[in-house]
């Protein structure tokens, strides 16, 4: 514990809180058992780090479920899997059976007394919303997947209402390394506020797209470099939820005092439409969102609407007006994080790309839901008239 | 007596928090919208009603202490804290909120029985409500006319689960539950067919009255009330009696 909180880490899943802080009131909180989960809902689109770890270090994955129990004396670690990686199910149980045979599971691990501890799987049905620590509990008690009312925290009131500390995949594997190496190691790498390492989910247009590793406080200009990205227009630091940074940005440093990331790296190089880019984004939460909240709920699917009224080029500058004011009120009212948000890459791409929002709109004189002249078709047809009076005034 | 002195004594009256400016004496364990609800204040809310545990779902009752947004219905009052609720900003991210849910379901008031009785109406008469902003998303949605007793109109409902609630908690039946996700979020109801005929529902549940809106309401009953002598005909949402709609 005492290297945990030397070291300074903060979970990787997006919410960066401190991992030794988080272990320290789970363990202090009082319950008839104590809950190591691991989140292994990797959903946000753009992030595959976690699949690589589980895939390619499931070792370090459990060893630092097994390091974390140790820490806030849990007896029971869940692994919640995504759903859609349920194909890593069957490898993920044979680790865990080889490490109980090697006594790194089960009762008296590696020969201590009284060190009890050992996992289950359990699999995600693919809500995006599970990725949420309170809504993933909730899914793993069997109920619906709505994040709870916080506070009270996991930590205190988790799993079953017991003191329940979850983790990201990266930050356990991470916690592994500070218990082979020492908080201090870890702290020496990256910045102050930001310790370590971070992994990231390189995609889109670049030659070598991939997982890489960086110390925190690295710039975004080192990782296009990197990855060979050319004509680069926008990057999307921690999928949609996180940052849409254009070019004139790409000297700003990632880590948790500058452009905070849980994982994604999304490159778009200048061919990208950044409004299409954005509504496809809207499209995801709109699905994504668990309808629990209004804001959320109503918010995601008119922001759909209105984007889609847009791509259609019937969409006026008020359009574009009230998306901003559903930014607002997403940012200020959602229930979770997942509402506040969703609309991100709206706003940042409505800020920095303005001109791929404004080509689309229908300069009238009116605010057009719907084109009124083409409404009139059938009557035109039916009367056998096409002259210039048979149309409505389309210019302003 | 400066406000700013006497906020958060606890020596005559108890702890106290400011509410727009204001203080409200609050039990231990209370959160702000039950402490200004007792205090006959104002916050407007619809998903939220005193004889059941918060939800926290319509957000209308959003306020801000130290500059932060959340539920009063879910935020813990504490001693000395300023809690911002009446302000213009908020006020309009209620209004905005009010429109989501007008233009989410079918909401007819000239020709729905529960005009006049109705929180989901009176909430937006007192945010000065006056259209919808939005374009309308006119969802099909069935009627469940098969209760003796009681009528489901689902175009109307608002998600509050105050039925769902007061189903399981008051009348320990669970009768009601929600389904879907997104906008496609709905109520059911608990019964193999999915009708309420098929429920143990009965007139005199809990979950029969509890309705804020006009989505859950008695048979046979329409319009014994005129129009005129309604609950929020010589009341408002904001007077301290009237705060709910049942």
């Amino acid at each position: 514990m005492d290297e945990m909180t030397r070291s300074n880490l903060r979970g990787r899943g997006g919410a960066g809180f401190i991992t030794g802080k988080k272990w320290e009131l789970c363990r202090d909180a009082k319950g008839s058992d104590h809950y190591m989960v691991c989140n292994a809902d990797e959903g946000e689109p753009g992030t595959f780090k976690d699949r690589v770890l589980l895939t390619c270090h499931p070792d370090m994955v459990f060893e630092g479920m097994a390091i974390g129990a140790l820490a806030i004396g849990a007896r029971h670690g869940l692994m919640y899997l995504r759903g859609e990686y349920r194909y890593l199910l069957e490898p993920l149980r044979d680790v865990l059976q080889r490490r109980r045979d090697a006594h790194l599971l089960g009762n008296a691990i590696q020969g201590h007394a009284g060190f009890d501890f050992d996992i289950e799987i359990h699999v995600g049905a693919g809500a995006y919303v599970c990725g949420e620590e309170s809504s993933l509990i909730e899914s793993l008690e069997g109920k619906r997947g709505t994040p709870r009312i916080r506070p009270p925290f996991p930590a205190e009131h988790g799993y079953l209402d017991q003191p329940t500390a979850v983790d990201n995949v990266e930050t356990l594997c991470a916690a592994t390394h500070i218990a082979l190496q020492g908080g201090a190691w870890w702290a020496a790498i990256g910045t102050p506020k930001s310790t370590g390492t971070n992994i990231h989910s390189v995609s889109g247009d670049c030659d070598r797209p991939g997982i890489y590793e960086y110390p925190m406080g690295t710039s975004i200009d080192r990782l296009l470099e990197d990855c060979g990205a050319r004509d680069t227009q926008a990057v999307q630091v921690g999928g949609p939820s996180g940052k849409c940074l254009s070019a004139m940005e790409f000297g700003r440093r990632i880590g948790f005092e500058d452009v905070p990331t849980a994982g994604a790296f999304m490159v778009f190089n200048r061919s990208r439409d950044m409004f299409e880019v954005a509504r496809n984004y809207a499209g995801f939460f709109a699905e994504e969102s668990c309808g629990f909240c209004t804001p959320c709920r109503v918010g995601t699917a008119l922001v759909v609407k209105s984007m889609d009224k847009l791509a259609a080029g019937r969409g006026s500058r008020r359009d574009v007006d009230l998306l901003s004011g559903i930014d607002t009120l997403m940012h200020g009212t959602t229930h979770c994080g997942l509402g506040g948000s969703a609309c991100n890459a709206l706003h940042d791409t409505i800020v920095k790309f303005r001109p791929s929002y404004e080509r689309r709109l229908k300069s009238l004189h009116f605010e057009p839901a719907f084109d009124l002249d083409a409404e009139l078709a059938d009557a035109r047809r039916a009367t056998g008239r096409d002259d210039a009076a048979a149309h409505l005034e389309s210019t302003p | 007596m400066t406000t700013l002195a006497k906020t958060g004594n606890t020596s005559d009256i108890g702890p106290t928090f400011s509410l727009d400016g204001k203080d409200v004496p609050f039990e231990p364990g209370e959160t702000i919208l039950q402490a200004a609800r007792r205090a006959g204040r104002y916050i407007p809310h619809l998903c939220w009603h005193p004889d059941f545990h918060a939800q926290g779902s319509c957000r209308v009752c959003t306020v801000k202490v130290k500059g932060r947004a959340g539920s009063a219905c879910t935020l813990q009052a504490a001693a000395g804290e300023e809690v911002e609720s009446s302000t213009d900003e908020l006020n309009a991210d209620r209004k905005m909120l009010l429109q989501m849910l007008f233009v989410e379901g079918n909401h007819f008031c000239p020709s729905c029985e529960k005009s006049g009785n109705c929180l989901l109406q009176a909430t937006a008469y007192e945010m000065n409500m006056e259209d919808v902003l939005f374009e309308e998303f006119y969802p099909r949605r069935p009627i469940d006319a098969s209760h003796a007793d009681v009528l489901i109109d689902f175009n109307r409902c608002i998600l509050c689960e105050l039925c769902v609630r007061a189903s399981h908690d008051v009348d320990g039946k669970d009768v009601f539950a929600i389904a879907g996700h997104g906008i496609g979020t709905h109520l059911v109801v608990n019964s193999m067919s999915g009708k309420l005929v098929d429920t143990d529902m009965a007139l005199a549940d809990r979950a029969a009255s509890i309705c804020p809106v006009g989505a859950i309401l008695p048979k046979r009953r329409g319009f014994i009330i005129p129009i005129g002598e309604r609950r929020y005909d010589p009341h408002t949402a904001a007077d301290p009696g009237t705060q709910e709609a049942s």
